[in-house]
């Protein structure tokens, strides 16, 4: 993971009851770290907020581990369940 | 093209609600090199290596398993065959056990839980030091507690190496008596046709055909395959298999992606991703499930042999897919104490000793962590040994038994190992004895591998 590389994408996933200001506080979460959003997709399915987000932390100032930390931080005080993996996962999983 | 929202979740899914995850990195190490005329040297060679080796270990997995999502649950160090390492040194059972003893040392200074390894390859014949580790394993396994033992007393090639059946039998009972309620037992793993590159505790090694280091994965995903299967409870069997490999293809692509970045990470060769489904003890992570999902009663109830050769088959084929790297078991496990389903199976009297037999048959890991009562004799645990491994020698395929002889306790009753390898209740052993076969002893031949015409 050398420090000049392009990019690194990582997916996030929010899930949980649908409120005011969720977006707003994941991008405020992200930009104070220098992370990148690519794309966003959310939806309502049955009520629940569903969302997924893009984003390149290449030229992030945290570790994934911080990150990590910052976001369960506001998944603890929205009451969201918020998680983060590198994108290239899904790519492994899904694609052939 | 981007990944979709619903693919996300899949994967999301699989992690959060049916307990998907890496349950096992292990390195395999060669200590060949570290061979020595004296235990001192051997040791400070070993421990140095070990030490380095699995602190790496544990940090690389940390910083994976951030960067992916998915739980690395197990990490854990597997060495070239013990008995090899103290072929020069003095044939005494203290030396087998200050060397046990100096393993788990340097597994604990690592942080490592479990380190396999200390065992020997006897399926033809026994060396006086691979006698000697035999003789000393019930002390050296007792006064350590991250050590696990192998045996492989039986190959395709080679048959069944019986003396070595019949002194294990003894070996069992001993280290049985040894330890609370006989868990003592659950820290060794007898063979036929051991992988060398098996990364499950507790038979994992580090073979003798391996280079220096491997790195090999374990996934598991019982959950994930038993809610696509109960999601589907009308398909017709053909489509149940191509639901299942689909769901099996996906996981193992995750533990060929993690796998082959761990070992990039530590700058030592990817091994293989084993396959096998392995159950814990959490609800819903059981592999008795899966079978009951497809529409048997009850596990062990007749169709059980055929729903897991279905399920085994669309592992197999689903993860081949996936990784070219596929490799150690490979097969279904169904310890009895560490799956709800299989607990229960017992309890309620669909699953016997001999259904259990019949299902390894077709499943690749054997006879695995299940108990039977402390008095039977050590005469019949070799019978049961031999019978277990003569299905791997003859079907050339992996078998192994783990059995736990629980001092003072009858059948029926309910022992709690606690912790990973969960509960069993005792099951009942037939009351008639084969001493006068085991007790001829020998080597039961090769099945004819030639005249294939």
């Amino acid at each position: 993971m050398s420090a000049e590389q392009a990019s690194q994408i990582c997916i996030v996933t929010v899930t949980g009851e649908d409120k005011v200001g969720i977006v707003a506080r994941l991008a405020t979460a992200m930009a104070r770290a220098n992370i990148n959003i690519v794309d966003i997709n959310q939806k309502i399915l049955e009520e629940t907020f569903v969302m997924t987000m893009a984003v390149d932390i290449a030229a992030s100032t945290l570790a994934m581990s911080q990150i990590k930390k910052r976001l369960d931080k506001v998944a603890r005080e929205m009451a969201l369940n918020i998680t983060i993996q590198d994108e290239n996962i899904f790519k492994a999983m899904h694609r052939v | 093209m981007r990944i979709s929202v619903e693919e996300v979740f899949e994967t999301v899914q699989m992690t959060l609600d049916h307990h998907f995850d890496i349950r096992t990195v292990t390195l395999g190490i060669n200590l060949k090199d570290c061979m020595d005329r004296r235990l001192s040297g051997l040791v400070k060679r070993v421990t140095d290596r070990i030490v380095e080796k699995g602190l790496q270990l544990n940090l690389f997995a940390d910083l994976v398993e951030q960067k992916y999502g998915i739980p690395i649950t197990n990490r854990r160090i597997a060495v070239t065959p013990a008995a090899i390492l103290l072929e020069p040194l003095p044939r005494n059972q203290a030396t087998v056990v200050k060397f046990a003893q100096a393993l788990d040392a340097a597994a604990r200074k690592a942080d490592i839980d479990f380190l396999g390894g200390f065992g020997a390859l006897v399926h033809k014949g026994t060396t006086a030091a691979e006698e000697n580790l035999i003789d000393a394993l019930p002390e050296a396994l007792a006064k350590s507690q991250r050590i696990c033992g192998f045996l492989n007393l039986a190959s395709t090639q080679a048959g069944i190496n019986m003396n070595a059946v019949v002194k294990v039998g003894g070996i069992l009972k001993e280290l049985a008596g040894r330890s609370e309620n006989g868990i003592g037992c659950a820290k060794i793993a007898v063979f036929a046709n051991v992988p060398e590159d098996n990364p499950f505790m507790a038979g994992a090694h580090h073979g003798v055909g391996e280079p220096d280091f491997s790195l090999n994965i374990g996934i598991s995903g019982p959950g994930v395959v038993r809610n696509v299967v109960a999601q589907n409870p009308d398909c017709d069997l053909t489509k149940l298999s191509e639901i299942i490999k689909r769901t099996v293809f996906k996981i193992t692509r995750a533990g060929e992606l993690i796998g082959r970045e761990m070992a990039d990470l530590m700058r030592v060769d990817f091994g293989i991703v084993d396959i096998s489904l392995a159950p814990t003890t959490l609800t819903g992570d059981s592999v008795a499930e899966i079978i009951e999902a497809m529409g048997v009663g009850r596990m062990g109830a007749p169709g059980s042999t055929a729903a897991l050769a279905l399920l085994i088959d669309a592992v197999k084929k689903g993860g081949a897919m996936a990784s070219g790297n596929v490799g150690g078991l490979s097969g279904t496990f169904i310890p009895v104490s560490e799956d709800e389903g299989m607990i229960r199976a017992v309890k309620s009297g669909a699953l016997s000793l001999e259904k259990l037999e019949a299902l390894t048959s077709v499943c690749s890991v054997g006879l695995d962590m299940f108990a039977v009562p402390g008095n039977t004799p050590a005469e019949v645990i070799s019978c049961i040994i031999a019978d277990e491994l003569a299905i791997g020698v003859v079907n050339g395929k992996t078998t192994s038994v783990r059995v736990i002889p629980v001092p003072g306790k009858k059948p029926g009753d309910i022992v709690h190992f606690g912790g990973l390898l969960g509960s069993a209740p005792v099951m009942k052993v037939p009351k008639f004895s084969s001493g006068r076969f085991i007790r001829r002893q020998g080597r039961l031949p090769s099945p004819l591998l030639a005249l294939r015409n």
